[in-house]
């Protein structure tokens, strides 16, 4: 085994992420067959017409997966977005402030933290409905803490740092402070937690969509793809592979990058 | 397990013995046992006047038996009486008692707990399902060992209703102590874990075979195959199409019987475009149903064309099914009449615990399409479908299956008179109110046989729904056993299953 260095990483990382952008984009624009055609005629093994194979309906898995990419990377995105834009508002006033608001802010974000993610987006969804939108505004409340904790950490170092100190006798403004000093100190971590909270919004959409909360069929999503091919496990196990590589394909391109840049 | 062992060896004994005493070797006496998957827990009542749920009802089945009891073409044979009669003007029923027909508790059946359990259900508060049909009751009394009930008007369907479970007087709590007259009596129940019955010994008629019945809960549909392969179960009513293909080589039977229900995509009549009879038509026209049972069923399954299956014998209608032939042209021709060349899109409610519903959707999805409909699929929560769509109607199409809760063409047709409670679909048309009203009343058996025909057809004829299928059901029964019999109502009939 080599022990791979971060240049390595980064490469890897590189070129994983890049062939699920291309799936990404070849599912927004162009995918060989309908990817919701179905065909009972159709032969279900893999085979040059059929690179994937087909599904139970003759549904080609191929264009499928394709567009299953491009949904989970819908969602993954704006879950991230979300947690992300919401999480750094929360992390920057509440570290930046402190006092009481602080306590109150952090204490109600650690009782959210603590709620476990799917029961709270099960309860969102239980509430609003099923379907991509739920999906995501669920997801995307979930991930708010644990941006906000990263933010808040990052934001109560810097704001004790000496060059803060010398702004603030300048007389400069607690918002000029906040949007001009400090959060462009934050882009490090926040990237980093941004590629590891794709990550987990990933497989948050693909455990979603599994238990048949997330994406409505028959619209192609990487979880409900394996959630319907697990009924077909014995007789045509390739429809449960397929997306199964590509969820980990998605998984560990972005774990590689965010390694990689961590380091460096 | 040393409980378990104790209690094998005490019933090994007790079956020698019997042996030993009637002198004769029948295999009816032995210890065997067999435990049944069940998909869920009895958690409602089980009192069998107030249980509602079919999962629980089917296994109530085997407790319980009314003055009559039906077998399995549907058709009724006395039970707790041994015989009835019917006035030719058809509103006096007398049932004789049958002698010697005792409780699970030992204690004899007696007139007064048939008056009882008569009473009890007619009893407007009581919820219970008998209460519509019971409110025909003008009098009811003992006569000796006859029980005489007097109707107000003519009820064709009447008799179906005194398959009501014949429970004892005493008994201070039957919602968790069941007690009746059937082949099996309840003997303990741990929630969540199984529900043990065991052979009534003391059963006027043929006797169970199996001695022991454990009814366990497999609450997870993906691990049924791992519990009959490894053992723990011998028999789950109701697999799937890839159950049943991974259960292939193994040493199980695979029966194939039919669910008895009609799958359909029920069309909320009130919703604006549904309100035009065309688009029902045309939507008909557009989905093939063969296409479906070959794409999501493995092409098993019988195709329907109208609110009843082929279990129904007299009532059914085959013909139905042939009223919609498959014809893209005719469902765009018929959509552009009414108004809705290319405009007509709507959502398709599906419950999200039935794989077999949904797949059935995601092919009406694709097949609409074909005619320019655009349809979308909402999955709901099983609670949810039932309280938003069903309850409170607020739904445009929704694809599920629905049975009758009585072997009476009355109980699969009366939900879609205009003002039925149960007629979730909002159908309404004067002339099916009419014809049913006519059916209900009619005194002749041929005569009613026929309107409720005609009912059948103005369903057809009107599109009522799009009519799809009853399901194919799958019975896997590992080959120890034998004699498992498919009934045309919602019940398992243990008592006739016996060692090969």
């Amino acid at each position: 085994m080599v022990k791979a260095n971060d240049r390595t990483k980064l490469i890897l990382g590189c070129i994983l992420t890049g062939i699920v952008l291309i799936m990404c984009l070849c599912g927004i624009f162009f995918t060989p067959y309908d990817p919701m055609a179905m065909d009972a005629a159709a032969d279900k093994s893999v085979s040059l017409k059929h690179i994937m194979g087909c599904d139970q309906f003759g549904r080609d898995v191929f264009s499928r997966v394709l567009v299953g990419v491009k949904e989970t990377m819908i969602v993954a995105g704006s879950v991230v977005l979300i947690g992300a834009f919401f999480g750094t508002i929360l992390g920057t006033v509440t570290g930046y402030f402190g006092g009481w608001l602080d306590e109150i802010l952090m204490r109600l974000n650690d009782a959210v933290l603590a709620f476990p993610s799917v029961l709270l987006a099960l309860l969102i969804i239980g509430l609003y409905g099923g379907g991509r939108n739920t999906l995501i505004l669920a997801l995307g409340i979930a991930f708010i803490p644990s941006f906000a904790r990263i933010v808040r950490s990052e934001v109560l170092r810097i704001r004790n740092l000496d060059y803060i100190k010398s702004v603030r006798l300048f007389g400069a403004g607690h918002l000029r402070i906040i949007v001009v000093h400090i959060l462009p100190n934050l882009k490090t971590v926040l990237f980093s937690g941004i590629l590891i909270g794709f990550n987990n919004a990933v497989l948050a959409e693909a455990g979603m969509s599994y238990l048949g909360m997330g994406v409505a069929p028959p619209n192609p999503s990487l979880g409900r793809m394996l959630s319907e091919a697990q009924a077909y496990i014995f007789t045509n196990p390739l429809t449960a592979v397929f997306p199964g590589i590509t969820i980990v394909i998605m998984i560990l391109g972005f774990s590689l990058l965010s390694e990689a840049f961590k380091k460096g | 397990m040393k409980a378990f062992k104790r209690l094998l060896a005490l019933t090994l004994m007790s079956a020698t013995l019997t042996v030993a005493f009637c002198g004769c070797g029948s295999d009816k006496a032995d210890a065997s046992s067999i435990t049944i998957g069940i998909p869920q827990d009895l958690e409602d009542s089980l009192d069998p006047h107030v249980a509602v749920a079919a999962g629980t009802k089917e296994i109530l089945f085997n407790i319980f038996e009314g003055l009559v009891k039906p077998d399995k073409n549907g058709d009724l044979y006395p039970a707790v009486a041994d015989s009835y009669e019917i006035s030719t003007d058809g509103l006096t029923y007398t049932f004789h008692m049958r002698k010697g027909v005792k409780f699970h508790d030992g204690n004899p059946v007696t007139a007064e707990d048939i008056l009882y359990c008569i009473s009890k259900n007619a009893d407007t508060e009581s919820g219970s399902a008998y209460v519509s049909a019971f409110s025909n009751i003008e009098d009811y009394y003992a006569e000796g060992e006859n029980i005489v009930i007097k109707l107000k008007q003519k009820d064709t369907d009447f008799l179906q209703y005194m398959t009501m479970a014949i429970i004892p007087k005493s008994n201070p709590n039957p919602d968790t102590n069941p007690i009746g007259t059937g082949p099996y009596k309840f003997t303990y129940r741990s929630p969540q874990e199984n529900i043990v019955l065991t052979r009534f010994d003391d059963y006027w008629g043929e006797k169970a075979h199996i001695k022991e019945v454990t009814l366990k809960i497999c609450a997870s549909a993906d691990s049924i195959v791992m519990y009959l392969l490894g053992g723990s179960i011998d028999l789950f009513a109701r697999i799937t199409t890839t159950q049943m293909e991974q259960l292939k080589d193994s040493n199980f039977d695979i029966l194939e019987g039919t669910m008895n229900l009609v799958q359909a995509m029920y069309l909320n009549n009130n919703f604006e475009p549904f309100k035009d009879e065309r688009v029902r038509q045309a939507l008909c026209y557009a989905i093939d149903r063969d296409e479906i049972l070959k794409l999501s069923f493995n092409g098993k399954g019988t195709v329907l064309g109208s609110s009843m299956f082929p279990a129904f014998g007299k009532y059914y209608i085959d013909e139905t099914k042939d009223v919609y032939k498959p014809d893209l042209e005719k469902a765009k021709a018929l959509l552009k009449e009414a108004g809705y060349e290319n405009s007509l899109s709507f959502a398709i409610t599906v419950p999200s615990n039935y794989q077999p519903h949904i797949d059935t959707a995601q092919v009406i999805v694709e097949q609409l399409k074909k005619i320019g409909v655009k349809a979308e699929i909402k999955l709901v929560e099983w609670d949810t479908w039932v309280s938003d769509t069903y309850v409170g109607r607020n739904f445009e199409a929704t694809v599920v299956g629905v049975d009758a809760s009585q072997m009476t063409a009355r109980a699969m047709l009366e939900r879609f008179v205009s003002d039925s409670g149960k007629n979730f679909i909002n159908y309404s048309n004067p002339e099916y109110d009419e014809t049913f009203k006519k059916a209900v009343s009619t005194t002749d058996d041929a005569e009613a046989t026929k309107l409720y025909k005609d009912c059948e057809w103005i369903l057809t004829n009107t599109a009522a729904n799009v009519y799809i299928q009853d399901l194919a059901e799958f019975v896997a029964i590992n080959n120890k056993y034998t004699g498992y019999e498919f009934y045309p109502i919602y019940v398992m009939d243990i008592a006739k299953i016996r060692l090969k």
